[in-house]
C-alpha cells in the first residue's frame, strides 16, 4: 500500500504543470474546433488540422504529467513569481497603449518610464524622472523627426 | 563564371554609399543593443525594425543583417569580458574568453573572436553564395509532401537543440502551431480561434509575442534578485596576439569555420549548435587540453568562428527554400515580407541585385565588425557600467515603439503586455520559448503543404514515408530523437546546454 502510494506522488511539479498547461490548452483547443468543419484527410476542412494538433499537443501533456510522477523523476517544486516586478512591467505598457491616442506620444512614454521604473528595487524618482527626460527627447527626436513614424505627439484636445 | 558575375552584381549593390551607410548603422546599433544584457539578436532585431520601415527593401534587408552580425558581436564582447553571454550561441565563449579576460588578456580575446569571425564570415559568404543556386534549383523538385518533411525535420532538430526535455520543445512546437492557427483560414475563409475580434482575423503577429518574451518577460526576470554582475575593471590593452597565440588559434579557427558553415545550414541548426560543437572538437583535439576552462585561446577562437560561420550560412535555407531554420531567421521572415519580399527560391530569379547584394553586405558587415569593434571595446565595455535601472525602461521604450509601429495600433501593444506574463510564466516552468515561436511561424506553412499533399494522395498519409526524398528526410528527424534519447548524448547535452 504504502508503495502504490508513493509511486503516484507528483515529484517533479514543475513538468507535472507544464504537462496540465499543454492538456489545458490541448482541450479548450479542440473544444473550440470542433465548431468547424473537419472534412477527410483528401480534403481537409478548417477543422482538420486544430484537431489533430489538438490531440497531438494533448497526447504530449499526458506524457509529460506521467513523466513527472515516475519514481525516478528529480524532485523539482514550482519556482516562486516576482508578482510585483510583473504587475509593474506589463502595467506600464498597457497604460503606455492605453493613454497613446488620448494623450499623445510624450505623455504615454513618460507614464510608461517612470511606472516601469517602479519595478526596480533601486528606484528613485529622481533618477526615473531624470531618465524620462532623456528618453523622451531621445524618441522624439529619432522616431517623430528622424523617421518620420506617425504617432500623436501630443493630447489630441491641442490640435 | 556565374558565380563571379552574381558575385559582382552583389558588390555593385552593397558598395551604393547608401547601403553602405545602413550596413553601417546597422552593424553599430546591433552590436550598441547587442551588448546590453539580457538583449539577444533576436530582441534587438525585433526593437529595430521599425527603423528599417521607412527604407527599401534593399538597404532594410543589409541593415538588418548588419543589426544581426551587430548583435551576435556584442554578445561575445559581454561574454568575454562581463562572463554575460549576451546571447546563447557565445555562452560557451565566457567558459575560456572570461578566463582569459581575468588573467588580463581580453584585449586579446577579444581580438581573437573579431579575427575568427571575419575570417569565418568570409568564407560563410562565399559558401552561401556558391551553394545558393543550387540549393534553390532542388528546392525546385520539392513537392507539399517533401516540404512539410523539410519543416518538421527543422522543428524536430530546434526541439532536441533547447534546453530542457525533448518531449517539452515538441510540446512547444505543437503549441506554437496550435497559436498560428489563428485567424482566417485560407481555403475556406473560415475565421479560426477568433473570437469575433477583428484585430485577430489576420493571426497573431510573430513581433509581439517576440517582444513580450524576449523583451518584457525577460526584463521582469533581470529584475529579480540575483548575483551581482562583476565587471573586469583593468583596462583593455594589449589587443594584438602574440606570435604564439596566432599559432594556436589559427587551427581552432579553420575547424570552427568548417564546422560552423556545414551546421549552419541544417534545419535546426545555426549558430547555437556550431559554436557547443566547435568547442567539444577543439578540447577534444588540443594538446593542451588541461588549459580549457582556465583560458585556452582555442576555446574562443573555434566557437566565435564556427558561431560566425553559421549564423551566416543559416541564412542558405532561407534564401533558397523559404524556411527560418532558427527564431532569427523566422524574425527575417517578417521583416522581409513587411517589404513585400516572399522568402524563397523565387527571390533569387526574381529579385537578384536584392539576393546577391544582401549576401556581400554580410561580408561586408563582418568586415566593418572588425574596423569598428576592435576600437569601440572600452564605449560597449563602460555601456555595461549604466546601472540596469535606467537601461530597462529604455529597453522598454524601444520595445513598446517598436510594436506600435507594425500596425500603427496600440492591439499589438497590449498583445505584447499579455506575452508578457505568458513568457514569464514559461520562464518559471523552464519551458522553451524559441520552439513556440518556430511553431508559429512554420504552422501555417505546414498545415498547407500537408493538406496539398493530401489532396495529391487522395488522403493516403503514408505517401511521407514511401516517397525517397520525404522519408529520407523523417528518418533523419527520427534518427536525431533517438540520439538524444540514448543515455550517454543525453547527459553530454544537458551539460552543454546548461545555462
Amino acid at each position: 500500500m504504502k508503495n502504490f502510494t508513493s509511486r503516484l506522488t507528483i515529484r517533479d511539479r514543475r513538468a507535472f504543470v507544464s504537462g496540465a498547461f499543454f492538456l489545458t490548452v490541448a482541450v479548450f483547443f479542440y473544444a473550440v474546433a470542433l465548431g468547424y468543419t473537419p472534412g477527410t484527410t483528401a480534403r481537409m476542412g478548417p477543422g482538420y488540422f486544430p484537431r489533430l494538433l489538438s490531440i497531438v499537443l494533448a497526447a504530449i501533456g499526458l506524457f509529460v504529467m506521467a513523466g513527472a510522477m515516475r519514481p525516478a523523476a528529480e524532485i523539482q517544486r514550482l519556482r516562486a513569481w516576482d508578482l510585483k516586478g510583473l504587475l509593474w512591467v506589463t502595467g506600464s505598457v498597457m497604460l503606455f497603449a492605453f493613454l497613446l491616442y488620448p494623450l499623445g506620444f510624450v505623455i504615454s512614454l513618460f507614464v510608461l518610464i517612470t511606472v516601469s521604473s517602479k519595478a526596480s528595487p533601486e528606484f528613485t524618482w529622481k533618477g526615473a524622472l531624470a531618465n524620462a527626460a532623456v528618453l523622451i527627447a531621445l524618441c522624439v527626436g529619432v522616431f517623430v523627426y528622424g523617421l518620420g513614424l506617425k504617432f500623436p505627439v501630443w493630447p489630441t484636445l491641442f490640435n | 563564371m556565374d558565380f563571379f558575375h552574381n558575385l559582382a552584381i552583389g558588390f555593385s549593390t552593397a558598395f551604393q554609399l547608401t547601403n553602405l551607410v545602413y550596413a553601417f548603422i546597422g552593424c553599430l546599433l546591433g552590436t550598441l543593443i547587442g551588448v546590453l544584457p539580457g538583449l539577444g539578436p533576436l530582441a534587438t532585431i525585433a526593437m529595430l525594425l521599425p527603423i528599417t520601415y521607412a527604407l527599401t527593401p534593399e538597404a532594410a534587408l543589409i541593415m538588418l543583417a548588419g543589426i544581426y552580425y551587430g548583435a551576435q558581436y556584442g554578445g561575445s564582447t559581454t561574454a568575454i569580458v562581463v562572463n554575460l553571454p549576451g546571447e546563447s550561441s557565445s555562452v560557451v565563449t565566457t567558459i575560456d574568453g572570461y578566463q582569459m579576460a581575468k588573467q588580463g588578456r581580453a584585449g586579446v580575446a577579444l581580438a581573437t573572436a573579431a579575427i575568427g569571425s571575419f575570417f569565418a564570415g568570409t568564407v560563410a559568404t562565399l559558401a552561401v553564395a556558391a551553394l545558393a543556386q543550387p540549393l534553390a534549383a532542388t528546392a525546385l523538385l520539392f513537392g507539399p509532401k517533401e516540404f512539410f518533411s523539410l519543416m518538421i525535420l527543422g522543428l524536430v532538430v530546434a526541439s532536441v537543440l533547447s534546453s530542457g526535455p525533448f518531449i517539452e520543445g515538441i510540446g512547444m512546437v505543437v503549441l506554437g502551431m496550435l497559436l498560428s492557427l489563428i485567424g482566417t483560414e485560407i481555403n475556406s475563409g473560415t475565421q479560426r480561434f477568433a473570437f469575433g475580434i477583428p484585430q485577430l482575423f489576420d493571426g497573431i503577429d510573430f513581433v509581439p509575442l517576440a517582444m513580450g518574451i524576449f523583451g518584457f518577460a525577460e526584463i521582469v526576470r533581470n529584475l529579480e534578485p540575483h548575483g551581482d554582475i562583476s565587471l573586469v575593471t583593468q583596462k583593455i590593452k594589449n589587443l594584438f596576439p602574440t606570435r604564439e597565440d596566432f599559432r594556436r588559434m589559427m587551427p581552432a579557427i579553420f575547424r570552427g569555420t568548417a564546422l560552423g558553415t556545414i551546421l549552419g545550414v541544417l534545419p535546426g541548426g545555426g549558430a547555437v549548435l556550431s559554436s557547443f560543437a566547435s568547442y567539444t572538437l577543439e578540447k577534444k583535439l588540443s594538446k593542451y587540453p588541461e588549459e580549457f576552462g582556465k583560458g585556452a585561446i582555442e576555446g574562443v577562437a573555434g566557437p566565435e568562428s564556427a558561431n560566425n560561420a553559421g549564423a551566416q550560412t543559416s541564412f542558405i535555407p532561407l534564401l533558397t527554400l523559404g524556411i527560418p531554420s532558427n527564431v532569427v531567421m523566422a524574425l527575417m521572415v517578417g521583416a522581409m515580407t513587411i517589404h513585400n519580399i516572399q522568402p524563397g527560391p523565387q527571390v533569387m530569379t526574381k529579385n537578384p541585385s536584392l539576393f546577391w547584394g544582401l549576401i556581400v553586405s554580410m561580408w561586408v558587415g563582418n568586415l566593418m565588425l572588425v574596423i569598428l569593434n576592435l576600437p569601440l571595446v572600452g564605449l560597449w565595455v563602460k555601456l555595461l557600467s549604466i546601472p540596469y535601472r535606467y537601461l530597462f525602461p529604455a529597453i522598454m521604450v524601444f520595445c513598446s515603439i517598436g510594436v506600435f509601429s507594425i500596425n500603427n495600433g496600440t492591439f499589438e501593444v497590449y498583445e505584447a503586455a499579455l506575452f508578457c506574463i505568458f513568457g514569464y510564466m514559461l520562464m518559471k516552468l523552464d519551458l522553451p520559448a524559441a520552439p513556440l515561436l518556430l511553431g508559429l511561424v512554420l504552422g501555417p506553412a505546414i498545415e498547407e503543404n500537408f493538406r496539398r499533399a493530401m489532396v495529391l494522395s487522395r488522403g493516403d498519409s503514408t505517401v511521407f514515408l514511401t516517397s525517397p526524398l520525404s522519408g529520407g528526410l523523417l528518418a533523419a528527424a527520427v534518427i536525431a530523437v533517438v540520439l538524444i534519447t540514448l543515455p550517454a548524448i543525453r547527459s553530454k547535452r544537458e551539460e552543454a546546454l546548461k545555462e
